[in-house]
């Protein structure tokens, strides 16, 4: 290895980098660049994922015993509240798009920067005053609604800082729509000649997709939180049944938001495992405009899928039926995509890197959290395993076997792009398997406990759950190693990591032509795209690594 | 002319012409979003007129339609006035822009006075949702929260066009901010959505069910 280092070094020229372009405390905080601002988000974004995880590690350790034995019931509630607020609205909502959004979009496209640049700095400043007042209102406090703030319990019932909790949430939507204005105005506007919307990447795409998503529903959100706020705080009855309120609305005002937010969550992790099968498999992405048809679908018909969240809330059975059936629907565009995904591998020329084997590893872990959702979307199932562990360990293979490992496989992929280094790559692939093998021994069981009637947010539960429970914690323990792995050896690899050139992985698209790390306007010349996109076939296998 | 379109350009752009057309597509795009927002509360109004018709009828009767009417004619006089600020500001008539953003702004301060005066007397009639409510059914409570919610938010949302108004135009007057800028026509677009608010909220607070 060090031999190739030194080989390779009277090779790389010293040049001008957005990392280089000042290096004062001030030059970052006051920056305009998209990749520094998505530098940012990482950093802000890496501290809330692990105070979430910190809070569900001391949960799942309390539930190795079905009584109390670590915390109180109220320190319980407030534990998992603080999870599911934080790693939904401060980790998993911003996640890839803030970060490798931010960075590739612009990239991807041949643009200098995102259309707003300094809306984009703001929309970091606004995310962090946002998950500062949230943090201190779960920490100082706490807040045992859940991260769902049903009411007559949020409004009436709960103990805690409620209000401060949902004016946190609140202003985080600022952030979550000022980006999404910046990414879908960048799209249509700073595409560079000859990039056509059928030469896109299908990661801009994505990023595309859930742009619109963010901005159309967070505002929904934003009122259902303004109405809790006025309803407790003003007394205002809306919701309040007492007064003839309708809780069910409050209901259907935050699914609207959070079903959609569902995918906000995974559409940018579909777009990222396009780009790595597409490299790694070097074949073109089968069904290209399928892929973007099956997006927009997904982003569309998302919209109008809510109510399987209402299944057994006293909506009435019309509404039950529509409801199941559109949701049968909006698992279509997400069952082609996975047929493309496999048949893109098919009779490619595969090579497994630690970013494919997460890719992988979402596809599957996709796969089964996409068809245990078919469960629950059927009526009769649903009101048998509603509130129970199956729908827990459901969202969360969607959403951290899904989106959590396209975050890694993104990060592996296009980390010598961002920082210019390669990291180890046989550690790397070690922590992606250990990631599967921990994410499944932590998530299989709670179907099965879920399925016998282990309900979700119980601290103290009947003996007999207590094997799966103790498997699944133990299971966390491993993800949790797992998760803290790429810290180590990616900041060993800022030092040691060998260069890597503009294109280590011979891959096509727009980001991988400009140096590593890219300068800070980005290309010296605004590139002309005369391609299409992933023309993976008639590569020549050269590029500056053979 | 050309000098004051150098000015203007931003990165990451070339082009003003083009840069223009993505500052208004940006606030269009914003504009979607802010539908989406109100479009909660009128789910809201609904969905309870509808689980309440009753309720509703008895409540509207007691919003002050003389209040709502006059601020309905100030904010459509204010469109009319803007309109002419967006017409004519990129046609370099300086008079019109800065007389009529001024009288833009004075409407938008002279609504909220009435809008104060009419809160005074609904709180002085004690038409505030909790105990001791003067209304029966009870239900009317709920027509009395949309009713500050709804009011309140847009009268908010009316307070930051005023102060953008005001803005541009003592940027305008100290020729710091050029004519043909695109922020004169995004203010504008602001501006007008927030009248089309009203234009929903007029009807469905004051008029609806009034007279049946």
């Amino acid at each position: 290895m060090t031999d190739i280092t030194l080989d390779r070094l009277p090779h790389v020229e010293p040049h001008a980098t957005y990392l280089t372009e000042g290096h004062t405390l001030a030059s970052w905080l006051l920056t305009t660049d998209h990749k520094r601002i998505a530098i940012l988000y990482a950093l802000t974004i890496t501290g809330f994922f692990f105070i979430g995880g910190l809070a569900i590690s001391v949960v799942r350790l309390e539930l190795l015993t079905p009584h109390a034995s670590l915390v109180t019931d109220e320190e319980y509630n407030r534990l998992f509240t603080l999870h599911g607020i934080i790693m939904v609205w401060f980790f998993l909502v911003p996640s890839i798009p803030t970060t490798f959004g931010n960075f590739l979009l612009p990239l991807m496209i041949g643009a200098k920067d995102v259309a707003f640049p300094r809306l984009n700095l703001i929309s970091w400043y606004i995310f962090v005053a946002a998950g500062a007042v949230t943090l201190y209102a779960l920490i100082s406090g706490g807040v045992n609604t859940g991260w769902t703030f049903y009411t007559p319990l949020s409004t009436f019932f709960a103990n805690g800082n409620v209000i401060l909790a949902a004016a946190g949430v609140f202003i985080s939507g600022f952030s979550s729509i000022a980006t999404g204005i910046n990414f879908i105005a960048t799209t249509h506007m700073l595409r560079a000649p000859g990039m056509h919307w059928t030469r896109l990447p299908l990661f801009v795409w994505a990023i595309y997709a859930t742009s619109l998503v963010m901005v159309l529903a967070t505002p929904v959100l934003a009122m259902s939180l303004l109405l809790i706020v006025a309803e407790r705080w003003l007394g205002i009855p809306i919701f309040d049944p007492t007064t003839g309120g309708d809780p069910l609305l409050f209901q259907h005002m935050f699914w609207f938001y959070s079903h959609p937010a569902v995918y906000i969550m995974i559409l940018p992790a579909m777009g990222v495992a396009s780009e790595v099968l597409a490299c790694f498999a070097r074949r073109r992405v089968f069904g290209y405009t399928a892929m973007i048809f099956s997006l927009m679908a997904i982003a569309v018909i998302g919209f109008v899928v809510w109510g399987h969240h209402m299944f057994v809330a006293g909506q009435s059975p019309y509404a039950n039926l529509i409801f199941s059936f559109l949701s049968f629907i909006v698992a279509v565009p997400s069952a082609i995509k996975v047929f493309n995904w496999t048949a893109t591998l098919y009779k490619g020329s595969i090579t497994l890197k630690a970013p494919l084997l997460y890719i992988m590893s979402f596809i599957g872990l996709f796969t089964i959290g996409g068809l245990t959702g078919l469960f629950l979307a059927s009526v009769p199932v649903d009101i048998h395993v509603h509130a129970t562990y199956f729908v827990v360990a459901h969202f969360h293979f969607i959403m951290v076997g899904g989106t959590v490992s396209a975050f890694f496989a993104a990060l592996h992929f296009w980390w010598p792009k961002i920082t210019g280094r390669m990291y180890p790559d046989a550690w790397a692939r070690f922590g992606a398997m250990t990631t599967f093998l921990g994410f499944m021994v932590t998530f299989l069981p709670q179907f099965v406990m879920g399925y016998e009637g282990m309900p979700r947010r119980y601290h103290v539960y009947p003996a007999q759950f207590q094997p799966y429970h103790v498997i699944s914690t133990a299971g966390a323990m491993i993800l949790a190693v797992a998760y803290l792995l790429p810290l180590f050896y990616l900041t060993w690899s800022l030092r040691y990591g060998k260069s890597a050139g503009r294109n280590p992985w011979h891959a096509t698209g727009l980001e991988w032509t400009t140096e590593s790390p890219p300068p800070k306007e980005n290309f010296e010349h605004t590139p002309i795209v005369t391609e299409d996109p992933y023309f993976y076939e008639y590569e020549q296998h050269g590029g500056d690594e053979a | 002319m050309s000098e004051t379109s150098s000015a203007l350009l931003r990165e990451p752009w070339t082009d003003v012409t083009r840069q223009k057309e993505a500052d208004s597509f940006g606030f269009w795009i914003f504009i979607a979003s802010e539908v989406m927002f109100f479009g909660g509360l009128f789910l809201a109004y609904a969905v309870n007129h509808y689980l309440h018709p009753h309720a509703f009828k008895v409540a509207v009767q007691h919003t002050d339609i003389t209040y709502g009417t006059i601020n309905t004619a100030l904010l459509m006089t204010s469109s009319f006035f803007m309109t002419a600020v967006v017409r004519g500001a990129p046609a370099q008539m300086r008079r019109t822009t800065l007389i009529g953003l001024s009288i833009c702004a004075a409407l938008g301060i002279v609504f909220l006075v009435v809008k104060g005066i009419e809160y005074r007397e609904d709180i002085s009639k004690g038409l505030v949702p909790g105990a001791g409510f003067p209304l029966e059914p009870q239900a009317a409570q709920i027509f009395f929260g949309l009713y500050w919610i709804m009011t309140g938010v847009h009268a908010l949302h009316l307070f930051v066009g005023i102060c953008l108004v005001l803005i541009i135009d003592t940027l305008v007057a100290r020729r710091r901010l050029p004519l043909n800028s695109p922020t004169i026509e995004v203010v504008g677009l602001y501006w007008h959505f927030v009248d089309i608010i009203w234009m929903i909220l007029y009807p469905l607070l004051y008029l609806l069910g009034r007279w049946s």
